[in-house]
């Protein structure tokens, strides 16, 4: 199993603060990772790391066995898509114009695009007719619709979604959780996923990487996770996800 | 790179006022500007081009501007020449003056014939019932209110060595300007008020001239002040006027001047003594002044704020970024706009490039243009969100189209909001560009400062009003345009 994403040795300090402790990590392809853990335990970091916002203290991320410098890093970039928790649309821009800005500004013929967002419509379920609409003018729902289209729209090889759902109602979190794993499945797509919640994780992911304190605590499946528990913390963690989902 | 237009951009303005014609420049009051018209008539009456700058500031402007060849003549008086400008008062002699006069490159008429001396004048009636005939009898009365120049206030032979020579202890002294000073005495604010002897107005507000008991004041003989470099044609044009004027016929001039609110009246009653309009100057009718002054004025305030946009915005989106350069930027650019138009102007006139002229106009409006259009940019810039940011990064977008695509267009309408401030503060502004002759509709209201005239004032000021409005009004609808319709809803 070959990844596409490899951490060697990463740690990222802010300030006295250390976020990620010296950290090998690494993501198969056409596999979803779910990177689960309390706040402040270093995964949207790691997403960060991954995608250049950061640069790491020490150690590398290889992208594809090479490492990612600041010459190819904007190259990169346009293999990986990127999804935030409050999808961070370009207010100014429709719809369309957010999912087709980087297609366009790399000089893809309008043909091409106009098929491009009606295939991305249709896969993420958004209406064709609210293409035209503003940043302003969609529910929570659609505007993560949005974003994920624009994120998928130069056929990434990485999609990284930090908290894609977190802002979102449950029922409409429900559905787009089950959107998301059809897109998964259909496209084959290598994803890194940022959540706190377990149950989800489980859901749209084939492997968990639990984190607290910036250090792997435990990876694996729910099973896993569940029957050989590496540490009282794992147990604890899990404990305290289920009885949240059952009140 | 876009640096590199602004002195083309001068250099165009420049072209389109420097010229070839002798400047005759005049100052600001009535006789100055009568005098240069005279002047003017006469150059071109022996075939030289010339024109007349009006009322382009003081003493030390007018000399500046003629030492260093911004204008070729002007009338000055012989007083003020050796303690203003050579700051010798032992110069008496007319030969002496000249010679020192020759070491600046600065050539000297004859004098035109009347001597208009400083006075210090008041209300007929208020001298009559205090018994007031001579500057020393003021003395007696500590009371009374002075209302004087800000250049007498503050010349070598002005009011602290004249208060000084008389022992006048005064408890109330005002500056205040020429034209308005009159206004001030007839209502009563002001008691007394510097004059000259020749002043038209002396008569016209029933008001005496003190006698200059201790003869304090020197001799104001006037003469024309030229350039070295002026052809010998221009010299027997200006010489020819010498001994022309006596004082009788000087303040009937001046009167018709104030009479008429036109000074080039007073200079057909000079060549052909006529006093009716069958004279060869026929003036031009007011809605061609109200063009001319509007178009300069809108040429002064719109290549001003062209300006400030092109380099106020590179400079706004250096700002933003922060750190020790930013804060150097907005701090200058705060700094400038501290400084005192007035003060700017007067601080630009004396530089190599600039001078009297319509550029440093330009440069001083550019630089009051310029903090509004930087801290706009700048903050508008900074006040996009983090996650904006971040997405714009992460889609793999260059930093030129980051700028270009996402973080301008949504600062658009803060930075629009800066352009309009700078808009509305250069058309208001611009009015002051008159003050070094650079025109626009500031000069009917010096004028009319001049003449005490409310109507020609209001020439000026009526259109100088609308035009702000009109450009608030379309910069409104300048906002649909350039703001993005995801900004607005």
């Amino acid at each position: 199993m070959d990844a596409l994403v490899q951490l060697d040795g990463v740690s990222k300090s802010f300030g006295a603060a250390t976020a990620v402790h010296s950290l090998d990590l690494s993501f198969a392809t056409g596999k979803t990772t779910a990177l689960i853990g309390p706040s402040g335990c270093g995964k949207s970091t790691l997403l960060r790391l991954i995608v250049g916002l950061l640069q790491p203290n020490t150690g590398q991320v290889k992208f594809r066995d090479a490492a990612v410098t600041s010459e190819n890093i904007s190259q990169l970039r346009r293999g990986i898509g990127y999804v935030i928790q409050d999808g961070g649309l370009f207010p100014h821009l429709t719809a369309r114009d957010n999912v087709l800005l980087m297609a366009r500004q790399l000089g893809r013929p309008e043909d091409e695009c106009r098929m491009r967002v009606e295939e991305l419509c249709a896969l993420t379920r958004f209406p064709l007719d609210a293409l035209q609409r503003y940043p302003v003018e969609l529910s929570g729902g659609q505007r993560q619709r949005v974003s994920l289209m624009r994120a998928l729209a130069l056929a990434p090889e990485l999609l990284l979604l930090d908290e894609p759902l977190g802002a979102l109602d449950p029922l409409v979190r429900a559905a787009l959780q089950k959107d998301l794993k059809l897109i998964f499945q259909q496209l084959q797509q290598t994803a890194i996923l940022v959540t706190h919640d377990l149950a989800e994780a489980a859901y749209l992911s084939d492997h968990i990487v639990l984190l607290n304190d910036g250090r792997v605590v435990q990876q694996g499946t729910l099973a896993d996770l569940r029957d050989r528990p590496a540490s009282a913390f794992v147990s604890e963690f899990l404990r305290a996800q289920r009885s949240l989902t059952l009140t | 790179m876009t640096l590199y237009g602004i002195p083309l951009l001068l250099a165009l303005v420049s072209t389109s006022i420097a010229a070839d014609p002798v400047i005759v420049a005049s100052k600001r009051f009535t006789e100055s500007y009568v005098l240069a018209e005279i002047a003017t008539r006469s150059l071109r009456t022996d075939g030289l081009p010339a024109e007349h700058r009006q009322g382009m500031g003081g003493t030390i402007i007018l000399w500046e501007a003629l030492r260093t060849g911004q204008i070729g003549v002007y009338a000055e008086y012989t007083g003020t020449i050796a303690e203003e400008i050579l700051k010798d008062p032992e110069l008496v002699s007319p030969d002496a003056i000249r010679a020192e006069l020759l070491k600046s490159g600065v050539g000297m008429s004859g004098e035109l014939g009347f001597n208009n001396t400083y006075a210090l004048v008041m209300r007929r009636e208020l001298a009559e019932r205090l018994g007031i005939r001579r500057i020393s009898d003021l003395r007696q009365h500590p009371q009374l209110k002075f209302g004087l120049t800000h250049e007498f206030l503050n010349r070598r032979d002005g009011w602290a060595p004249l208060s000084a020579r008389y022992g006048l202890a005064t408890s109330e002294i005002r500056g205040i300007d020429h034209g308005i000073g009159y206004e001030a005495l007839r209502s009563g604010a002001t008691d007394i008020k510097d004059a000259y002897s020749t002043d038209a107005k002396i008569a016209e507000h029933d008001l005496v001239a003190l006698e200059d008991d201790l003869h304090f004041f020197p001799q104001y003989k006037a003469v024309f002040l030229y350039r070295l470099s002026l052809p010998p044609d221009g010299v027997s044009a200006l010489r020819r006027l010498e001994g022309t004027l006596d004082e009788g016929r000087m303040i009937r001039l001046n009167a018709e001047a104030e009479r008429t609110k036109d000074y080039s009246r007073a200079a057909d009653l000079y060549f052909t003594g006529a006093t009716d309009g069958a004279t060869r100057h026929t003036p031009e009718p007011l809605s061609h002044k109200l063009l001319r002054w509007t178009a300069r004025h809108l040429q002064l305030a719109g290549i001003s704020l062209l300006l400030a946009v092109v380099v106020g915005v590179p400079l706004g989106i250096l700002a933003s970024r922060g750190g020790a350069f930013g804060h150097t930027i907005l701090a200058v650019t705060g700094v400038v706009q501290t400084i005192p138009s007035l003060a700017l102007l007067a601080l630009l006139v004396p530089l190599p490039f600039f001078g009297i002229s319509a550029r440093t106009a330009i440069a001083a409006l550019f630089l009051y243009g310029l903090l509004p259009i930087v801290r706009n940019t700048a903050s508008g810039l900074q006040d996009i969100a983090q996650p904006i940011r971040e997405s714009a990064i992460a889609l793999g977008l260059t930093p030129a189209a980051r700028l270009r695509k996402i973080y301008l267009p949504m600062a658009s309408r803060t930075i629009l909001a800066g352009i309009k401030t700078s808009a509305v503060i250069n058309v208001g502004t611009a009015t002051l560009a008159a003050l070094i002759g650079a025109g626009g509709l500031g000069e009917p209201i010096i004028s009319g400062l001049n003449l005490n005239d409310h109507a020609t004032i209001l020439q000026g000021a009526i259109p100088a009003a609308v035009l702000a409005l009109l450009v608030q009004w379309s910069f409104d609808l300048l906002d649909r345009l350039l703001i993005p319709k995801g900004l607005r809803i």
